[in-house]
Formats: C-alpha cells, sequence, structure tokens
C-alpha cells in the first residue's frame, strides 16, 4: 500500500538538503524556548534542530520521537502555526523557524534508517489493556511498554493508528507513516489485537478481570444524522467515511460533478480537499455560521481555497433532493446573520449537487463508557488532571474526553494524554493495585 | 565624490583595494578582469622557479550554514613559465596603466638569485616589489617563504640585497606565524624596505574527513599544512597591523592584509595604521565584482562623515591601540536591555548564568510574562550578553561611572602606597 501520492502531491513537499541546512541554522537555539513552551508534548525543540545541524539526524530522531511517540505524524499534522511556530520568537518578523518540516525531515531519516529507538522495560508483571489503538493508545502503550508493563491493545479497525491512517488526507498523512508508528510500538512487544471492537467482541468486564488497569482511548465514532429528509438517499456521505474510502482505494466512484460538503471544521475542509483531488469540478463548503466563526484552522481554509474550494456561509440544509434513490441537489435556508445559526424562514433555496457530504462532529461512545462504569457527560468521559476516570483502574485519553472549545482534538494533545495516562496507570499498578 | 586615492611608498593607485599575491592574480586573463571590475592594484601571484603544484589544494571553514568564513591553501608559487607571466603583466600594464602590478617574488636565498630574479622582472614595466617571506606551506620547507620571514637577520639581509637591484619600491610581506612580528618589521625597515604587508597566511589544518579519517584538505590520503586565511583570521591580522603600526621602529608604511571581505573590514584596517588593503579569500568566493561595493561603500563612508580624502583616517586609531596597562580601570559600563526589541530568546540569560557573572535576573509578572532585568551593581561590564543578543541594539553597554577618573595599573604601580 502507498497513499502517500494517491491523492496528488503533498500539502508540503520534503525539505531539500540545502533548505535543511540554511533553516536548521536559522535557528537561535533559544533557552528556555518558547516553541518548547508552546508543543503540548514538550519536544526539546532547539535541541533537536541542533542536531539535525550537526548531523546526528539519530539523535535529532530521538529527541523528539522521546518527547512525542507520535512525532512523525505531528511532524505532518500538528497546526504549527497555532503552536511552535507560532511561538517562534521570529514569528512576529513573519519568519518563524519552520519547525514541523524540520520534525518531518528527522523522522523521515529515522523511518528510512529502520532502527527501533526504544525498547521494553525489564517486566513489572503487569498487565494493561488500552481500547483503542489510535495516537492516544498507542502513545500510552509506548510508555507503559518501556516502563516494563505487558501491554494489549484492542483496536476495533483492521488497522491501528486511528485517524492517523484512516481520518486524515494522505496528502497531509500518508497512511504509512502512521503505520510506521504503529509499527514501533508493536516492535516493542506490545500486543496490539486488530478487528476486536471491545463491548462486542470482548466484554468491558472480561477486560477488568484480564488486566491490572484499562486506558480508554477510543476517540469518537462516526458523523451523526441530523434527521434530515433524504439522509439516507446514495450519494450521502459520513465525511470520514468518504476521507477513508479515498485514502485508503485512491478512488471514490459516482461523486459528480457538483459536490457539497457541510460543516466548518477541518474534517469538514478535508472532505472538501479530497473531493477535488478526486477531480469533482465544483466543490463547495456550507457553514451554518460566518467565516469567522469555522473551527478549521485558517492554513486549512487557505488550503482549501488554493485547490479552489468555494465557501458559502449562513446556510444550512434543510433536505436533501433525491431523483430515484440517489441525490440530485440540496435545499438549503439562511440563517440569522449575526452569527446564531438560527434558520431565517423564507430564505429556503434548493441547487442542483451530486453528492452531499456532512462533517458535522462525531458521535461519542457512551454506551461503552457506561459498559466500564466511567462517569460521563454525554458521552464525554470525565477524567481529573492525571486521566484517572472515576473508576480505579481505568484511565482515559485523547478525543474521547475532548469537550470542543480551545483545547483541541489534535494528535499532539491525544499523544501528550496518552503520556500522562500511562505515568498515572504506573503510579496506579506500583502502589499495589490488587 | 571622496579622494580614494593612495600612495603606499610612492606606488599610486586609484583606490586603496589592491588584490594579495594569490590565485586570482595568476594571470593575465585575471587581472585584466580584476581592473575592469575596478580594482585599485594587483600584486601578481609570486614569481620564481617554477614549480609543481599538487591538486586538492584549498579546504573551507564552514560556520553553520554559512560557507568559508575562512580557507586554507597548499598552493604553492606561480607554476607558469616566467616569460609568460612577464608577458601578461606588460599586456595588463599597456590595458590599465594607471593601476600598480606588484611583482610578488620568492627565490633561494642568495644575493645572486635574487638579484637575477629583479632584473629580469624589471625588463617589464612593475610598480613595485613585494618579497615573499610569509607562504608557510610547501616553500618553507626549502627554505623559502616562512623560513625566511621567521628570522629577522635573513629578512634584513634578502631586503638589503633586493633594494640593491630594484628600480621601484620595495615591500616585504611578513608571515604571522612568529611570536612577535614586530622583530621581523624592524628587521625589514633596517634592511632598507620602502613598506611591509602584512599578514601572509598562518600555518593550519583545516579538518579531519569524519568517514575516511584523511585530513582535509587531502592529496591522495594525505596533507601537510596550510596556509589560513579569510574572515576568520581578521582580528589575527589587525592585531599584528596595529602592533607594527604603533612600533617606533617600524618605520615605513603598511599595506594590510587578513579576511578583508567588505568595505568596513577595510576602514578598519586603515584606521588600524595601513596605508591600503590587500584582499583574497573574499574574491575567491564571490568573484571580482565585490570591488564595486567596497569602492562605493568606502565613499559613501567618508562623504556621510565629510572626510575629503581617505589618506585622513589612515591610523585615527593607532593611539587608542596601547598596552593592557594603559586601560582606565576606573571605566564602568554596564548592560542595558531594551524590553521594546527584546525577543525574548533568553540567550542573555543563559550565557551570563553560565559563563558570565550571573547578573541577569529573569523576572516573572503577574501575568506570567518573563522579563530580562540586569543586576548593575554586579554586572562587570563584559558585553558577554550583547554579543549573544541577535537583535542589534537590544542590549546596549552603558557607562555608569563619573567619567571624570582615568586610573590604570602603570600608575597604580609607579605610585607607592
Amino acid at each position: 500500500m502507498d497513499t502517500s501520492r494517491a491523492l496528488g502531491p503533498p500539502m508540503a513537499e520534503p525539505m531539500t538538503p540545502l533548505d535543511v541546512k540554511v533553516e536548521a541554522n536559522r535557528c537561535l537555539n533559544c533557552y528556555d524556548a518558547p516553541c518548547m513552551a508552546a508543543c503540548p508534548t514538550s519536544i526539546d525543540i532547539p535541541r533537536f534542530i541542533r542536531r539535525i545541524a550537526q548531523g546526528d539526524l539519530a539523535g535529532s530522531a530521538r529527541t523528539i520521537m522521546e518527547a512525542n511517540p507520535m512525532g512523525a505524524s505531528c511532524a505532518r499534522v500538528c497546526p504549527t502555526d497555532e503552536l511552535c511556530e507560532g511561538a517562534c520568537v521570529y514569528a512576529p518578523d513573519n519568519s518563524p523557524i519552520r519547525i514541523g518540516q524540520l520534525q518531518q525531515h528527522a523522522t523521515d531519516w529515522l523511518i528510512a534508517d529502520g532502527r527501533l529507538l526504544f525498547g521494553p522495560g525489564p517486566p513489572t508483571g503487569k498487565s494493561v489493556a488500552v481500547v483503542g489503538g489510535g495516537p492516544g493508545g498507542l502513545s500510552a502503550a509506548r510508555e507503559l511498554a518501556r516502563m516494563g508493563h505487558a501491554v494489549t491493545v484492542f483496536e476495533r479497525e483492521e488497522l491501528a493508528g486511528g485517524l492517523n491512517t484512516y481520518g486524515i488526507v494522505p496528502f497531509r498523512l500518508p497512511a504509512e507513516v502512521a503505520l510506521w508508528e504503529v509499527e514501533q510500538v508493536r516492535r516493542m512487544g506490545v500486543d496490539i489485537r486488530t478487528g476486536v471492537t471491545v463491548g462486542k467482541d470482548i466484554a468491558a468486564a472480561q477486560l477488568r478481570a484480564d488486566f491490572d488497569a484499562v486506558a480508554i482511548t477510543v476517540g469518537m465514532g462516526s458523523v451523526p444524522k441530523l434527521g434530515i429528509e433524504g439522509e439516507d438517499a446514495t450519494g450521502v456521505w459520513d465525511a470520514l467515511d468518504f476521507i477513508r474510502l479515498a485514502k485508503m482505494e485512491g478512488a471514490v466512484a459516482g461523486l459528480g460533478e457538483t459536490v457539497a460538503v457541510i460543516g466548518g471544521g477541518n474534517t469538514a475542509i478535508d472532505a472538501a480537499t479530497v473531493s477535488k483531488r478526486l477531480g469533482v469540478p465544483s466543490v463547495t463548503m456550507f457553514y451554518r455560521r460566518g467565516p469567522e466563526r469555522m473551527t478549521a484552522y485558517g492554513f486549512e481554509v487557505e488550503f482549501a481555497k488554493s485547490e479552489s474550494v468555494e465557501f458559502r456561509y449562513h446556510v444550512l440544509p434543510k433536505r436533501i433532493l433525491t431523483t430515484g434513490g440517489r441525490v440530485s441537489g440540496l435545499e438549503l435556508i439562511g440563517t440569522d446573520p449575526k452569527g446564531s445559526a438560527r434558520p431565517i424562514a423564507g430564505t429556503e433555496h434548493a441547487i442542483p449537487v451530486d453528492t452531499v457530504i456532512f462533517a458535522v462532529g462525531q458521535t461519542k461512545f457512551a454506551a461503552l463508557f457506561d459498559a466500564f462504569g466511567v462517569s460521563h457527560e454525554r458521552g464525554i468521559v470525565a477524567v481529573d488532571v492525571d486521566m484517572r476516570t472515576n473508576v480505579p483502574g481505568v484511565f482515559a485519553a485523547g478525543d474521547c474526553m475532548f469537550r470542543g472549545g480551545s483545547n483541541d482534538a489534535t494528535v499532539v494533545e491525544a499523544a501528550e494524554q496518552g503520556k500522562i495516562a500511562a505515568r498515572s496507570i504506573d503510579v496506579w499498578l506500583q502502589e499495589g493495585a490488587r | 565624490m571622496a579622494d580614494l586615492s593612495s600612495n603606499l611608498a610612492g606606488i599610486r593607485s586609484p583606490n586603496p583595494f589592491w588584490l594579495a599575491s594569490a590565485p586570482p592574480t595568476n594571470s593575465g586573463y585575471q587581472v585584466m578582469r580584476a581592473f575592469a571590475a575596478g580594482w585599485g592594484g594587483a600584486v601578481w601571484k609570486t614569481l620564481g622557479e617554477p614549480i609543481v603544484n599538487v591538486t586538492s589544494r584549498f579546504a573551507g571553514l564552514n560556520l553553520g550554514a554559512t560557507k568559508m568564513i575562512g580557507m586554507n591553501n597548499i598552493e604553492l608559487i606561480t607554476d607558469r613559465p616566467l616569460a609568460d607571466n612577464l608577458r601578461e603583466i606588460a599586456e595588463c600594464k599597456a590595458a590599465y596603466p594607471d593601476r600598480p602590478i606588484v611583482a610578488s617574488l620568492m627565490t633561494d636565498c642568495s644575493r645572486k638569485a635574487w638579484h637575477d630574479l629583479i632584473e629580469a622582472v624589471q625588463t617589464v614595466p612593475v610598480d613595485g616589489f613585494e618579497l615573499n617571506f610569509g607562504c608557510p606551506h610547501g616553500m618553507s620547507e626549502r627554505g623559502m617563504g616562512s623560513a625566511v620571514g621567521q628570522d629577522p637577520e635573513l629578512v634584513e639581509q634578502i631586503t638589503r640585497w633586493t633594494k640593491e637591484a630594484a628600480k621601484v619600491p620595495v615591500i616585504v610581506k611578513l608571515t604571522p606565524n612568529i611570536t612577535d612580528v614586530r622583530y621581523t618589521a624592524r628587521a625589514a625597515a633596517r634592511g632598507g624596505a620602502d613598506a611591509i604587508s602584512l599578514i601572509n597566511t598562518i600555518n593550519s589544518l583545516m579538518g579531519v574527513d569524519l568517514e575516511t579519517w584523511n585530513p582535509i584538505p587531502h592529496v591522495d590520503g594525505k596533507s601537510s599544512h596550510g596556509g589560513f586565511c579569510g574572515p576568520a583570521v581578521k582580528p589575527i591580522a589587525l592585531n599584528m597591523v596595529g602592533d607594527c603600526a604603533r612600533d617606533p621602529a617600524v618605520t615605513v608604511p603598511i599595506s594590510g592584509i587578513g579576511g578583508i571581505a567588505t568595505w568596513r573590514d577595510a576602514v578598519e584596517f586603515m584606521l588600524m595604521g595601513s596605508t591600503n588593503v590587500q584582499v583574497c579569500t573574499a574574491v575567491m568566493r564571490d568573484g571580482f565584482r565585490i570591488v564595486g561595493d567596497m569602492i562605493e561603500g568606502l565613499n559613501n563612508y567618508l562623504d556621510d562623515r565629510g572626510i575629503a580624502a581617505v589618506a585622513e583616517i589612515v591610523g585615527k586609531t593607532v593611539p587608542r591601540f596601547v598596552d593592557w596597562n594603559d586601560l582606565n580601570l576606573d571605566y564602568k559600563i554596564v548592560a542595558n536591555i531594551d524590553p521594546a526589541t527584546c525577543i525574548n530568546c533568553n540567550r542573555c540569560w543563559i550565557a551570563c548564568e553560565d559563563a558570565a557573572h550571573q547578573c541577569i535576573d529573569r523576572l516573572v509578572d503577574e501575568r506570567g510574562e518573563t522579563t530580562l532585568k540586569v543586576d548593575e551593581e554586579h554586572c562587570v561590564g563584559c558585553n558577554l550578553c550583547s554579543m549573544v543578543c541577535p537583535v542589534d541594539e537590544c542590549i546596549t553597554m552603558v557607562r555608569v561611572d563619573s567619567g571624570e577618573n582615568v586610573h590604570t595599573w602603570r600608575e597604580r604601580l609607579s605610585v607607592p602606597s
């Protein structure tokens, strides 16, 4: 499998050796550097850049991967404008060090080199079940394995890696990079069982009985239904299913000439840009509020515009029009331009479209949390600062606790939460669980 | 437009920028190109008995992404027949009669050898001679170059022999590979030299290849020491020029050489006593075209200050280059950090904390913002923080003593307590 260029060139080509040399040497090597403080996983960025400049790629990659088990994917998917590069002392001069690209250079070197950086710690005799093999779960699993615990990851999909594998557009993150990170964890002796759904194939109670501790890192589920007419017609897509098919197969049949994407977040942007890369002539995003309220990152919006995606604001889908069970159009209704998203009667209008893709949030795994007896608020797991749930021995990390707002549901946040959960689990196990 | 012309011991040139005797002055083709670009004069690549060169000759010293902050060289003197060189010198003089061509010379240590070489070269219209007593590599193993330049008696003797035969001024080029360059400078003056030029290149080994473990540059796996030059040697050269300029026994004018790459470097050398300057490495890196920037930059510098002629600045800083014993012990400066231009890189803090006097405090205000404050009571005014700061003028050194007292170590020693 090679997804890296199935849908066209990457958003950022790898740096040339000359570019790497100039950029790495441009870093000021700040002390107590603001970029490092801005990194959720606290990667020692000046150190990894210094090591690139000195020709120690192994040391550079180790600095990155030590702090962030998802360091290769984060190099590609992190909103660096908002994090490390936004904090760079050069940022006010509009010339921050291209930290993400340098991080990709170092981790690409490591991927090509093939060495395993981290091994398992001396066995402790304790076992941990990690439910969900996405970034949060893999991060927790790697740290727990380094501590010497026997770790089993339960992953419902055929491949581990979560959204990194299936859900992020290949021109930003090829599946191969996500799967390389999975492989690093597997090679440390972590038992990654794919195609196993906890709560269906194995009961929550069974995991509680079989393992000394459990980490819940299941993320979120599919895009919820809006409950509007025509939602089940052929040509209506869940954005995550759509991106996954395009990424893994390189093609999606029957999209037609016109695609409507409903939503204003990064997944909506991804669905729109994937549609363009698949050759759809007209792709428009429909968002219920104004551009200033979109949750998509500014650089993602700019990228979508550069790919000729169009935007319409202050509209809601009211009904999907169908012909013979197939999408033929979309009826929209205008919303309050002040931004409340309240529909305004009398503004209904229909447009012809061939495909409608929904990216309006994700469902939660509330039933699973109930099965573990874990407290949650409408499907959002409640944890303390150490990622402990209300159930002793059960911890959680990643998007399953995402509440929205400023604390983004990012890969890097999930990776950091996985590290924190692993430390808490280690403490809990050492304190003599059972 | 300021008067940029210079006159080194009677050798006049339209500007003070000469090419040093080196690979860029190896042939008439090159010197013609240099004069077309505007160079004021050229010291021809050293003439002597033709030699054989090795391949793989140069190596560069890089700093980060910046190439060639220094270079070294194991190329010898000219490997072309004397007749070819003389014919090309004559052609260049015919094409550019206002540009001096100085012939660099090196030969065996005998009166006859020097007389023969000078008489042969004087058959073409050269404007002066420069005695190569400086090359540290190769020729020194045959008793020439720096082997001569490290012995004041030989310097004086050979200078005297050349003056017997030369009809044009003689410049003695000095090697820095010596404990105190003033001894050979004085010897040149005693021998009758019309001027001295310095510095020649410094003994060096550029590096070792981490993969092959070969020295750099290598000739079939082996190397020998070369001559080091370029911007990295400028402080060494400037010190030696200054030492000669302030020495009463060095009674001849100075042609400054060593890491000069811009008009700014040239101004520094002239302030420190050089009548003109010679350039090589900068040309080896960027070509003859750089002289245009040097001429215009120097002219703008002089015009901005109302200085009519470049000759007026020669030596102006020499009286301020003194022994440590004559420095004012009461002078006191402290660092001042401008919060408006500080970019919060904390480079000054870590430098002061680990390598100086722990005199910068990191203060966190109620909003969690960190600011840096100098502990002026304990700051020794060492300059380190301002040196590591990436922002020009963000950290300045501010005078805090009254400015009324001058008290030197020499005075302290001479006053009984």
